[in-house]
């Protein structure tokens, strides 16, 4: 199982940081994919390459800010979990962690690449607003 | 009009692969041509000894440490310095005709260049630089981009998809269902990443890469400059050219190389004479990098195997070759013969059987590290042949390109220019070449650092997951041009091991913090 995990700090609080990350329809937003769909707990994101991903997702939590899906009906994935946090960091800001847990495990490496790119993404758009 | 620069690269080519450097299997005759009237390089390395950071070492002429592509995966900054654009600045027509792999090859979201311009058919992307004005990637106005086979979005995949749908799936599928390095084998050994190949190769990417640079080129004004970096995936595995050219070399028919060792009881002996994961991955305890399969054990390896995947490298050697020779013979039509310039090496070397192992990763002998290196300067700049002896890095590539065109060498650059001979060898300060390797895969670390200077090569293995930072490799090029002799522990000669890497911690560049993150296996 590949797991891997990137982070980012953002000088916003966590509900801001929250309205957005919460806001599952609108992941394309902030991370490198062309478009999402939501349904219910059901999520299919495009990437910009035409892939689609089916989703199921398996938490969304406004209290403790976190989101998690798993990406399912995709034979060449047999395993995954991802997960996002908001978490307070106590001082007027947040900290926000992307974590997945995937096989195949090479296909980790390159989800923790586009959530690195869409953390900072998040934080030039939270602290340009 | 100055002069032009034709820059071939091979991937994972071994220095004995060519004639010109006692290579009695390939016939390499193009090359030769260039080696007899230009200068040679006997003691060329890479700064890395994987695809991404050595490339990345010889467009910025940066060290690996400096440059921040520290292992495969790692994308180049896409504001890294590249001496294309210098010479484009300068005037110089720019293209790239092959494989690149600055930047990651998996990219389903497209965030890289490379895969957005192979994707959408571009010649290339347009960035705004640093004075503010659009300058197309890494300097590069034209990109025909590939890789090893027929699958992903770059130019020749989209080309021979066009051609002929069934194609692609003639390779060697590189990586299997799990996305690793494939560890299947085919031929007639069931060898690793062997295949005997039905595609014509008129539609092989060896083919494609000169004809696309024949194209390129014949679209130039005749008093253009240029810079032409003409970029063969080839030998690099998987092993499969195409079926109709495998009657060049009979597997059966090789010895087996020099640096395989037969006894495996002797075999074993080398390895563990080596700092530990050499043995751990022979024996595939450990597997520290994603070059290699990960379900494949070195161990299985067969006397068999090692010829047959030799034949097949030898083989896609002379189509290389081969096609050489046409691009060659498509300048000189153009009446820039005398005005060209004409640098060969590749980025790294393959083990090829070498201690029974294939492939590469953290194992800094000559079987990677040694590369083929040759410069045939223009006719028209006078400059004598000559075998250079002095050690040198592919870091030295850009100021040499920017000396070329004329320029001065770049701030950016962390090497003087390739000598000429010996005797300007000393007066450039090429006295020592740098090798680094990291890699960081799913909790599995290894860091080495590596130089090699008057006949010996000196590595320090850093702590990692299996080492504790006091194993090391000393070998005595002269005495043991195989390296078979590991004298890291041999108190006689502990000066020099030490002298050595004095003379390598205060040699290398500062590495700059933080690392770049991995963003992809490859």
């Amino acid at each position: 199982m590949g797991s891997v995990r990137r982070h980012i700090h953002i000088n916003r609080d966590p509900d801001t940081v929250w309205a957005l990350v919460g806001d599952l329809a609108r992941q394309h937003e902030w991370f490198p994919f062309s478009s999402s769909r939501l349904e219910g707990t059901k999520r299919w994101m495009t990437t910009p390459s035409g892939i689609t991903f089916e989703e199921d997702i398996v938490t969304h939590d406004h209290a403790l800010r976190r989101f998690q899906y798993r990406i399912v009906g995709n034979p060449g994935i047999t395993a995954h979990l991802g997960t996002c946090d908001v978490i307070d960091d106590g001082h007027g800001g947040s900290t926000v962690v992307y974590s997945t847990d995937m096989e195949p495990e090479a296909l980790a490496i390159v989800v923790a690449g586009a959530a690195g790119e869409g953390l900072n993404k998040l934080k030039q758009m939270m602290e340009s607003a | 009009m100055g002069r032009k620069i034709l820059f071939i690269t091979t991937d994972q080519q071994r220095y004995d692969a060519l004639g010109c450097n006692g290579g009695v299997v390939a016939r390499t005759p193009v090359i030769d041509g260039l080696a007899a009237n230009g200068i040679m390089f006997d003691r060329a390395h890479p700064q890395n000894v994987v695809c991404m950071p050595s490339r990345s070492t010889m467009l910025t002429g940066q060290h690996v440490s400096t440059h921040g592509v520290w292992m495969n995966g790692v994308p180049l900054s896409s504001d890294a310095p590249s001496i294309a654009t210098d010479l484009r600045r300068a005037g110089y027509r720019t293209a790239l005709i092959g494989k690149a792999h600055f930047e990651p090859f998996i990219d389903p979201f497209l965030r890289f260049a490379e895969n957005r311009i192979g994707s959408a058919g571009l010649e290339t992307e347009m960035v705004i630089g640093e004075d503010g004005l659009p300058a197309p990637h890494r300097g590069f106005e034209h990109f025909a981009l590939a890789t090893h086979g027929g699958f992903g979005p770059f130019h020749y995949a989209r080309w021979l998809r066009e051609k002929n749908p069934e194609a692609a799936a003639m390779f060697f599928q590189v990586l299997d269902q799990q996305l690793q390095v494939n560890a299947g084998g085919g031929g007639d050994t069931n060898a690793p990443q062997v295949k005997h190949n039905d595609m014509p190769r008129e539609l092989y990417h060896t083919e494609w890469v000169a004809d696309q640079t024949i194209n390129w080129l014949s679209s130039l004004p005749a008093d253009a400059d240029w810079f032409c970096w003409m970029s063969f995936p080839d030998p690099h595995h998987p092993w499969d050219p195409p079926k109709s050219e495998i009657g060049r070399v009979n597997w059966r028919d090789l010895d087996l190389p020099d640096g395989y060792i037969a006894d495996a009881t002797e075999r074993e002996r080398v390895l563990d004479a080596k700092p530990r994961h050499w043995r751990m991955w022979y024996e595939g305890t450990f597997i520290s990098n994603y070059e290699a399969p990960a379900k494949w054990v070195p161990k299985t390896l067969t006397a068999d195997n090692v010829r047959e995947v030799n034949a097949m490298a030898h083989i896609e050697n002379e189509l290389i070759d081969e096609a050489i020779g046409r691009v060659l013979a498509s300048v000189a039509s153009r009446g820039w013969g005398d005005d060209v310039d004409v640098l060969y090496t590749t980025d790294h070397g393959e083990l090829q059987g070498d201690y029974g192992l294939l492939f590469k990763g953290p194992y800094h002998t000559d079987s990677l590290m040694r590369l083929p290196l040759l410069w045939r300067p223009a006719a028209s700049a006078k400059v004598a042949p000559a075998r250079v002896s002095a050690p040198v890095g592919l870091v030295s590539l850009a100021a040499t390109f920017a000396s070329i065109a004329g320029l001065a060498r770049p701030d950016y650059t962390e090497s003087e220019r390739l000598p000429v001979n010996d005797g300007e060898a000393r007066g450039l300060g090429h006295e020592r070449v740098l090798t680094e390797w990291d890699s960081v895969l799913f909790g599995k670390i290894v860091h080495a650092r590596t130089i090699c200077r008057d006949g010996w090569v000196c590595t320090a293995m850093l702590p990692g997951t299996v080492h504790d930072g006091t194993e090391g490799e000393l070998y005595d090029l002269a005495s043991d041009p195989l390296q078979h002799n590991n004298l890291w522990n041999s108190s006689q000669h502990a000066a020099q091991r030490d002298a050595l890497l004095d003379d390598m911690w205060s040699s290398l560049p500062t590495r700059v913090l933080p690392l770049r993150p991995c963003d992809a296996p490859v």
